[in-house]
């Protein structure tokens, strides 16, 4: 490009490009080396991640954190529980929010602007946790696995992302001469709109199945159980109670020392296998971010 | 007038029954908001009633205002407000121009792959559970096992616990807050920015613009409508700071600081039961930021006519 306009950069222009490229390795760094860390700091020896000698390669590797998690049954009944809460939690969310957005993105249907406030309406005001807590108690949610599926199956951002996605993608005369042909809605919706929205219910496909993931309120307010609670009360009790070691000893606590250096191992190890399902699902995911995104951030 | 009427009513009939295939998909979207959402809201007047666990909800003698005025002389009230407030509009103060610059800055940045990778590994944190986050708080921050705690303490040269201090709360919670957001919220300002057309930035370097002053006359009006929305949004929730965090970081030497109005209303009701008592809160929570919301959203009509509504 420089080429081409063939003058000479001016001095401003060039500190301009410095600070830029500055600024990106900064930001860079802040951002992916406390990442990084964790994970080199699940493999080293504690006592020198402790005193602050392990900065950019694991040393002295060593896997005690992970052999601890391994045999740690709390961990695999908490990740089998929210493996389980997400599919089918994630699952209920598509199968109500894509046919409710393609319902709201035809135009002939008279209902969508009462509808469309009907749904935005609960972004600014909710019942409060008290009356919600005690709906689920009158449901007999509480302490149950469906509290995890059912409740607020329907995310209106997603489901504002959706629609505009259809309106946009599905104009009106496409449908009304596939109708002439006599194709209904469903037969359209089958196998028209869901074929080419791959990309946006990928997206928001995605955006439910963290929202379960890293879903610990629910646990915490309507779970008593410990054979129902998800993975994230157990990382709770882990990283923040310390409770680390199942039997209960070990927990050094605040008096440091010995035990709390293993502790901590097994916390670094915690947070690496809690997040890795994300991370795998994350690259494949990622190129559709901004697009849906885009979608979504026009007001409809 | 009346000839219209049986008309009206016959084709409300048809399209009811051109349509059916279209309520059909949406019937189960409404069924679930209704009982999860518009139920609770009529259970809101339990915040005037007492609560009467055999006749439910709705059933308990009226007290009208006395749990909201048992709250407002609660000497706890002011300790709760002012806490609220702090965090979240250091949040807003801090956390909201962050994205913004960070858009601008990667806009900047002309190699495709250097962006796209930037732009991977900004998204990412957001990602990461609340928990999670709180625990890497912990592990990183531990004076005397982690390796910014350390660190921090070298420079200051103190021996401060970051996690349990009255000083640090707030700072930690919002610049982990950025950490974590800043890169994810900033993909709708770069939306908004690859819309703007090559052709003003070629006409202002034409005219002698920098790439400063570009910055400054192209891009950032070109952000000001999202940024208002955006603006209107985080009002809405100025009394709305997210309960996870702050109960996660919460510790008996921070609690001074920490305990906020969301945190108090679990304590008070899911904890000691008092519902009534905390369905007021709640309530008065939900008001403020209702409140809030509609004022920011009708200023904004009256001055530039973006709103929400």
């Amino acid at each position: 490009m420089q080429a081409t306009t063939n003058h000479k950069r001016s001095t401003g222009e060039i500190l301009f490009d410095i600070s830029i490229i500055i600024l990106c390795v900064l930001i860079f760094l802040i951002v992916a080396y406390p990442l990084y860390f964790v994970i080199i700091a699940s493999v080293s020896d504690q006592t020198l991640v402790s005193t602050g000698k392990v900065t950019l390669f694991p040393r002295g590797i060593s896997f005690f954190g992970y052999e601890q998690i391994f045999q740690d049954m709390r961990i695999w009944i908490g990740y089998k529980n929210t493996v389980i809460y997400t599919v089918l939690g994630t699952m209920f969310n598509l199968l109500l929010t894509i046919p409710a957005a393609y319902t709201l993105s035809r135009q002939e249907f008279r209902a969508r602007r009462f509808l469309m406030f009907f749904f935005v309406f609960t972004l600014f005001f909710n019942g409060g946790l008290i009356p919600t807590y005690i709906l689920m108690k009158d449901l007999s949610l509480t302490n149950s696995m469906w509290v995890f599926i059912l409740p607020f199956a329907v995310n209106v951002f997603n489901l504002i992302i959706a629609r505009t996605f259809f309106e946009a993608s599905l104009p009106k005369e496409i449908y009304e001469s596939a109708a002439l042909d006599g194709c209904t809605h469903f037969k359209f919706f089958f196998y028209i709109a869901i074929p080419l929205s791959k990309s946006v219910i990928s997206v928001i496909a995605l955006y439910y199945l963290v929202a379960h993931w890293n879903d610990f309120f629910t646990g915490l307010i309507y779970i008593h159980s410990n054979d129902l609670q998800p993975l994230q009360i157990i990382l709770r009790d882990i990283l923040l109670s310390n409770q680390v070691f199942s039997q209960g000893g070990g927990s050094g606590g605040s008096a440091g020392g010995y035990a709390q250096q293993f502790a901590d191992q097994v916390k670094y190890g915690v947070i690496i296998v809690s997040t890795i399902p994300i991370l795998i699902v994350y690259p494949f995911i990622q190129k559709y971010f901004e697009k849906g995104v885009m979608i979504g951030s026009i007001k409809g | 007038m009346s000839s219209i009427t049986p008309n009206k009513h016959r084709r409300s009939l048809m399209e009811l029954k051109r349509d059916y295939q279209l309520w059909i998909m949406i019937i189960p979207a409404i069924v679930v908001v209704i009982i999860f959402n518009y139920i609770p809201m009529y259970g809101i007047q339990l915040a005037f009633r007492d609560y009467d666990f055999s006749r439910g909800l709705a059933g308990g003698a009226w007290r009208g205002l006395h749990y909201f005025s048992q709250f407002i002389n609660n000497y706890q009230f002011w300790d709760l407000m002012r806490n609220t407030v702090i965090i979240s509009i250091t949040t807003i103060v801090l956390g909201f121009p962050a994205p913004i610059i960070l858009a601008l800055i990667l806009n900047q940045v002309k190699w495709f792959r250097t962006k796209k990778l930037l732009q991977t590994i900004v998204y990412m944190p957001h990602f990461i559970s609340i928990v999670v986050m709180v625990g890497l708080l912990n592990v990183l921050l531990s004076p005397n096992t982690g390796i910014l705690g350390q660190l921090i303490s070298k420079l200051g040269d103190t021996d401060i616990n970051l996690l349990a201090s009255t000083n640090s709360f707030v700072p930690v919670f919002v610049i982990s807050d950025i950490w974590q957001h800043a890169g994810w919220n900033s993909i709708i300002y770069l939306a908004a920015l690859s819309t703007v057309s090559p052709s003003l930035y070629d006409a202002a370097k034409i005219d002698g613009a920098n790439k400063w002053k570009m910055i400054l006359h192209i891009d950032i009006p070109a952000l000001v409508p999202t940024i208002i929305i955006l603006f209107i949004l985080s009002m809405g929730n100025v009394l709305g700071t997210g309960f996870e965090k702050v109960f996660l970081m919460q510790n008996s030497l921070n609690l001074p600081v920490s305990e906020v109005i969301s945190t108090y209303v679990y304590k008070i009701g899911i904890l000691s039961n008092q519902f009534s008592y905390s369905s007021a809160i709640g309530l008065f929570n939900t008001v403020i930021n209702f409140f809030f919301l509609v004022t920011m959203n009708w200023i904004s009509k009256r001055n530039s006519d973006i709103s929400l509504w």
